[in-house]
């Protein structure tokens, strides 16, 4: 029986990257599905949002930081986003990232034994508070940032940003980028894909890090060109230097009201959790 | 400077090539000695192979590559880099000259093809409600309403084709430069794409259709020019008359001598791909 046949590491990585790019940056299937956030206003989401978050930092009240959550949840349930699906995407990586920063705070944090541990270790209980409200913070800020998102066709939002004062030469450069990492990605894929196509057997490392870095310094060449054409692509319809936007979003009143009663919300919560 | 322009416009020709030559740098050679005028209304193919220099010549028409040496005028006006430099001049020219990429990801830049189709009025002076008209237009007359908050990446390639178009379209240019317009597209794409150079030109437009696919040229073109692999250009004439020369067409590679079996037969011949001018349709009565 023959082996069989290992896929390069960088071919997957680069396959992996294209996944996870389409999966997490732009997220369109939800964002255009029916649902409470996705009716509204990308400008007043921003808006509600960032006053949701500015209340979850503010907010020293364990009663109100957990209703905050409970909100997102909720927001979540109302806009069509699968419970589990957000949960995991917001609960995976905080272990490694806030919980690793925030373990040492278990022990070194003075104030009351909590639970005693060998080797003299002991978790303060003012310690394990400081880790929740951490965590809580964190967690309740991510999922309102992924809440967002997912909602929100990427695109609008960056188009929306511009309520933020954001520079329009900045958000044309973003959308942009945005637009052809995708084209650089696919044409690299299709590169090693096409390598792969060509070689016979196991390639010795050697061999593998000499294509690995000829094909990056084609994909280097292939997009200095690409960006020099499109340059000309922008010139040509009369770009001299001032991008422009439409602004095609219009408030309702269902958009005014949500907003209005948002941030009542959110100063509600910073006014019992002070 | 804009009311000369229009005033000079309206007696000159759209493009004057007097011997231009262009190269890359490194003098890499593009086009030699050109000469060429072309006149408002006609619908001009220019036909070459690969790399004899179609996608340069267009380049130049738009005012985005220079001559090394010659002279060019557009409208009756030198185009030349101060003179695109010039905010009224250069305001004018983007506004009557309309330039289609050979590759469509090029020209599709923008998140959405709305944001797309959009990008060329916002750069005028329009309202914000002239704009949207224009693109709302485009967009129906391309039939790619459906399309509009899509982001370009996307689009199957005809798709791309279309918004790319109807990018050109919003600002309704008097001249269109279209560079391997039918390049990638399926038959049905290409009929379709055929129909819209035929409607421009009977709207008036001047068209400027660089290609190798004779058979475009012989349906939308009222007159052809040649470029042969030497990077100048050696024909310029009525279809018909361009279409049946074989023997040029061979000299510029643009047919070839191949093998392929008749009646079990091997048999060699050059094949030009291009219709009769009498052939038969047969239309329904009525």
């Amino acid at each position: 029986m023959s082996k069989p046949i290992r896929t390069g590491i960088f071919e997957k990585t680069l396959a992996d990257l294209t996944h996870a790019l389409e999966q997490s940056l732009f997220a369109e299937t939800i964002s255009r599905q029916a649902g409470l956030l996705q009716a509204l206003d990308p400008r007043v989401k921003i808006i509600s949002i960032l006053s949701l978050l500015l209340s979850v930092s503010l907010s020293h009240n364990l009663p109100v930081l957990l209703s905050l959550y409970g909100l997102a949840l909720l927001l979540a349930w109302l806009s069509s986003i699968p419970l589990d699906f957000f949960i995991k995407r917001v609960w995976l990586f905080m272990p490694f990232f806030t919980g690793l920063i925030a373990l040492p705070a278990l022990f070194i944090t003075p104030g009351p034994v909590f639970v005693s541990l060998p080797f003299g270790l002991a978790i303060t209980k003012t310690g394990a508070v400081t880790v929740l409200f951490l965590l809580l913070r964190v967690s309740t800020s991510v999922s309102l940032g992924v809440l967002l998102i997912l909602t929100t066709p990427w695109t609008a939002l960056l188009k929306a940003l511009s309520i933020l004062r954001v520079p329009e030469g900045f958000l044309l450069i973003l959308g942009m980028t945005y637009r052809y990492i995708f084209l650089l990605l696919l044409t690299a894929e299709d590169m090693f894909l096409s390598r792969r196509s060509r070689i016979l057997g196991r390639l010795r490392p050697a061999e593998a890090r000499r294509i690995l870095a000829a094909s990056a310094g084609t994909l280097l060449s292939k997009s200095l060109s690409l960006s020099s054409e499109v340059y000309l692509a922008m010139q040509a319809r009369g770009y001299r230097g001032q991008s422009r936007t439409v602004n095609a979003f219009q408030m309702r009143s269902i958009d005014w009201a949500w907003g209005s009663g948002i941030i009542f919300i959110a100063a509600l919560a910073v006014w019992l959790g002070r | 400077m804009q009311r000369d322009l229009e005033t000079a416009s309206a007696t000159s020709p759209v493009f004057e090539f007097c011997d231009v030559s262009f190269a890359y740098e490194g003098n890499q050679p593009a086009l030699e000695l050109v000469n060429l005028t072309l006149q408002a209304g006609e619908s001009l193919a220019i036909l070459g192979a690969n790399g004899s220099g179609k996608s340069t010549m267009l380049k130049l028409m738009d005012g985005l590559y220079f001559p090394t040496s010659g002279k060019l005028r557009a409208f009756g006006k030198p185009l030349t880099e101060q003179a695109l430099a010039e905010e009224s001049f250069n305001f004018d020219f983007r506004r009557r000259v309309g330039l289609l990429f050979q590759d469509a990801d090029v020209q599709l830049f923008s998140p959405t093809v709305f944001d797309e189709v959009a990008f060329a009025p916002l750069q005028t002076e329009w309202t914000g409600e002239e704009v949207i008209r224009r693109v709302e237009s485009a967009l129906r007359t391309l039939r790619i309403e459906k399309l509009r908050d899509r982001a370009p990446h996307r689009l199957s390639g005809g798709e791309k084709r279309r918004v790319a178009l109807a990018s050109i379209l919003s600002l309704d240019p008097s001249v269109w430069l279209l560079d391997e317009p039918s390049a990638g597209l399926d038959p049905r794409s290409q009929s379709w794409l055929e129909d819209f150079i035929i409607d421009q030109v009977r709207a008036g437009k001047t068209m400027v259709t660089a290609t190798h696919d004779l058979s475009l040229a012989e349906v939308v073109a009222n007159r052809v020019c040649v470029f042969n692999e030497t990077h100048r250009l050696v024909a310029d004439g009525p279809p018909a008359e361009i279409l049946s020369n074989q023997n040029l067409l061979a000299e510029c590679n643009l047919i070839h001598e191949h093998r392929h079996p008749h009646t079990g037969v091997a048999s060699e011949h050059r094949h030009p791909h291009v219709h009769s001018p009498s052939h038969e349709h047969n239309h329904p009565a009525g």
